[in-house]
């Protein structure tokens, strides 16, 4: 197939590190969109636009500052401050109403936000350039080379992840997140400022998903509607994960991942082997991507509160 | 039942007519593209009935239901492309395959509630989306053009406009009679109970789950149907048909229009699909009188009212339409 046997191994381990890439990136949404329904149990179709409002954001100010890291800086808090701006006007009034409220209303929201990028930054996309050391490919293994900046986004989500982890576990802010995701009641009744704990969790989702967005970014284009398809999938991974749970979300989005990177790359030559060329080759995106949901299906049947359901709801 | 004299009863009796003078009105002005814009109007009408009846009476949020056009939808498509163009083939078997898929996804999704429920059914339609991007010989993600429509033999000729768009009607006015009759029956009632307190229903000896199911597959059944209607319409399909924002597109139409009856659906497809038309000549106008001058930059920009419109609607008027009109809010 691919001469030697030591090729495919380094391929797969190659593919392995796009599965794990591809899941980073899928905690960064999926961990905004799990807290903010284990906390506000809102249900958050909007989130695939913050995604893409990051990327936008560190497009336009990676090209204005000429520093990709500046840019993508300047990015993260704009999507921050958009996010708790979003919050405050359109979200507060949607908290306690049911789910149907919650889908309907933010998905105005998408419509809106698809429009309003399309008015203010055109309807082509834009890109963001990679710095020149990072083109680079890295020696990961012995004989096994791997881009640098896709290593950079691993560990950079890697890190986030770490970050957010000790934020939640670790800090007053934290505390006050998990004792709010188990009794909203109670935290507001001690003298919390309840709203203002929502705005923040808000914000740091939405952080988080532009975050990802404009991670993504340089491997892709920044366009309208991406985080559409990449929403979808998120919301997947918290399903599988358990709703409510960060810990959930890490390890299904890593599954998530995986299987995703796997099955386009390897379902398209089981199916060669079995019909023509074509076929596997048309057949291998939906085939992977009908792995997934097939897999959230038995998840939702076997364990419905999926694998590391929230401990305390 | 007496019918009384109500604002929103003259409203739907006003509704009605219009829809069936308007063949009329197009023929005498010789603007077809009227009778175009409300068949397609009047199946997506179909489709939010249909999705009206499981969500606004059985309480089950389907965030899938376009998977049902697109199955309807292919059945057609397929068959036709195999040379199998007889409408007495093709439309029962896509109401057989819808049905059939119905009851899968429904025996399995329905063990579940609140927002996985949403997540699950989405995910079964997300399926269908991808098997329809993968079907190489039927278009894959470009589509595939229906040459010719579906054959009836003598009986009915579809290429026919005003004939296809008075079908149309005659089906869409036979679904909302079909569900009116299920939701008033024992059947129906059962269903709402569920809705309203599930435990209390199997307290009392109710087995919910098979009701529910049935209640389902009804509602994939006629989505179905409007699949069939859509292809027929369009002699085009994709799976654009069945992207998850088109089955966001159907919930919109159902909660705009006022999910408690079993007209407003109709009420907000007509109502979000007009709108879609006659936003970008309004701003249009808008801008024209504010500025003074020909903004065409403007008009494409309408989904950006249409976006929070549909958030004020979810925050002030939860009845849609038809609960402002009766002066009734959703219970």
């Amino acid at each position: 197939m691919r001469g030697g046997c030591d090729n495919t191994v380094f391929y797969l381990i190659e593919q392995c590190l796009n599965g794990i890439q591809l899941g980073m990136l899928l905690f960064l949404l999926a961990a905004g969109l799990t807290l903010i329904f284990g906390i506000m149990d809102l249900v958050n179709l909007a989130h695939g636009s913050l995604y893409m409002l990051g990327a936008y954001f560190a497009a336009t100010f990676v090209a204005a500052t000429d520093s990709f890291v500046a840019g993508l800086a300047l990015g993260l808090v704009a999507t921050l401050v958009a996010g708790m701006v979003l919050e405050v006007i359109a979200i507060r009034p949607l908290y306690g109403r049911d789910h149907l409220d919650h889908v309907l209303g933010t998905f105005g929201l998408l419509i809106f936000f698809n429009e309003l990028v399309r008015l203010i930054w055109g309807p082509a996309g834009l890109t963001i350039p990679l710095p020149s050391q990072m083109l680079t490919a890295v020696q990961v293994l012995p004989g096994v080379y791997y881009p640098l900046y896709r290593l950079v986004i691993i560990l950079a989500t890697f890190a986030v992840a770490l970050l957010l982890y000790l934020l939640v576990m670790r800090t007053r802010i934290g505390m006050l997140i998990r004792a709010g995701a188990s009794n909203r009641e109670m935290v507001g009744a001690l003298g919390i400022n309840i709203k203002l704990l929502y705005t923040l969790v808000f914000g740091l989702g939405a952080a988080l998903a532009g975050f990802a967005g404009m991670m993504q970014a340089p491997l892709a284009f920044v366009q309208i509607g991406m985080g559409e398809n990449i929403l979808i999938l998120a919301f997947v991974v918290i399903i599988i994960g358990g709703i409510g749970s960060i810990r959930g979300a890490f390890v299904a989005a890593v599954i998530v991942g995986l299987i995703d990177t796997m099955g386009r790359v390897f379902l398209p030559d089981l199916v060669r082997t079995f019909l023509s060329y074509s076929a596997g080759s048309s057949a291998g995106p939906a085939l992977s991507s009908m792995l997934i949901y097939t897999l959230m299906a038995l998840v939702l049947i076997f364990r419905p509160e999926g694998l590391f359901p929230a401990s305390s709801k | 039942m007496k019918l009384r004299v109500t604002p929103r009863n003259v409203f739907v009796v006003a509704l009605l007519a219009m829809l069936v003078l308007l063949p009329v009105y197009s023929s005498v002005t010789g603007n077809t593209f009227m009778v175009t814009l409300f068949t397609r109007i009047i199946i997506l009408a179909i489709a939010a009935v249909s999705l009206n009846l499981i969500m606004g009476f059985g309480g089950m949020v389907s965030f899938g239901h376009a998977a049902y056009l697109g199955i309807g939808g292919y059945v057609v498509g397929i068959l036709a492309k195999e040379g199998i163009s007889s409408g007495f083939i093709q439309w029962p078997l896509a109401l057989v395959i819808s049905g059939l898929f119905a009851l899968g996804v429904g025996a399995l999704s329905l063990r579940t509630r609140g927002v996985y429920f949403i997540m699950i059914t989405l995910a079964f339609a997300q399926m269908v989306y991808y098997v329809a991007n993968g079907l190489d010989r039927y278009g894959g993600d470009d589509g595939l053009t229906i040459q010719r429509r579906s054959d009836f033999g003598g009986l009915i000729d579809l290429s026919n406009r005003t004939v296809f768009y008075y079908l149309c009607l005659a089906l869409l006015l036979a679904t909302v009679y079909l569900v009116w009759r299920l939701i008033n029956s024992r059947f129906g009632l059962v269903i709402q109970g569920a809705r309203s307190n599930e435990r209390r229903m199997r307290a009392i000896g109710f087995p919910t789950f098979r009701y529910k199911l049935t209640c389902f597959v009804i509602a994939g059944v006629l989505c179905g149907l409007a699949g069939v209607l859509l292809a027929n319409h369009t002699n085009f399909i994709s799976p654009a048909l069945m992207h998850w924002t088109r089955s966001g597109d159907l919930i919109v139409m159902a909660v705009l229009g006022g999910m408690g009856t079993v007209i407003g659906p109709v009420i907000g497809a007509v109502a979000l699909l007009v709108l879609e038309e006659t936003l970008p000549h309004m701003i249009g106008f808008v801008s024209r009188v504010v500025t003074g001058q020909e903004v065409a930059a403007a008009k494409e920009y309408w989904q950006l009212i249409l976006g929070p419109m549909l958030l004020l609607i979810v925050i002030y008027a939860r009845g849609g339409i038809e609960g402002l009109i009766s002066g009734r809010r959703r219970g």
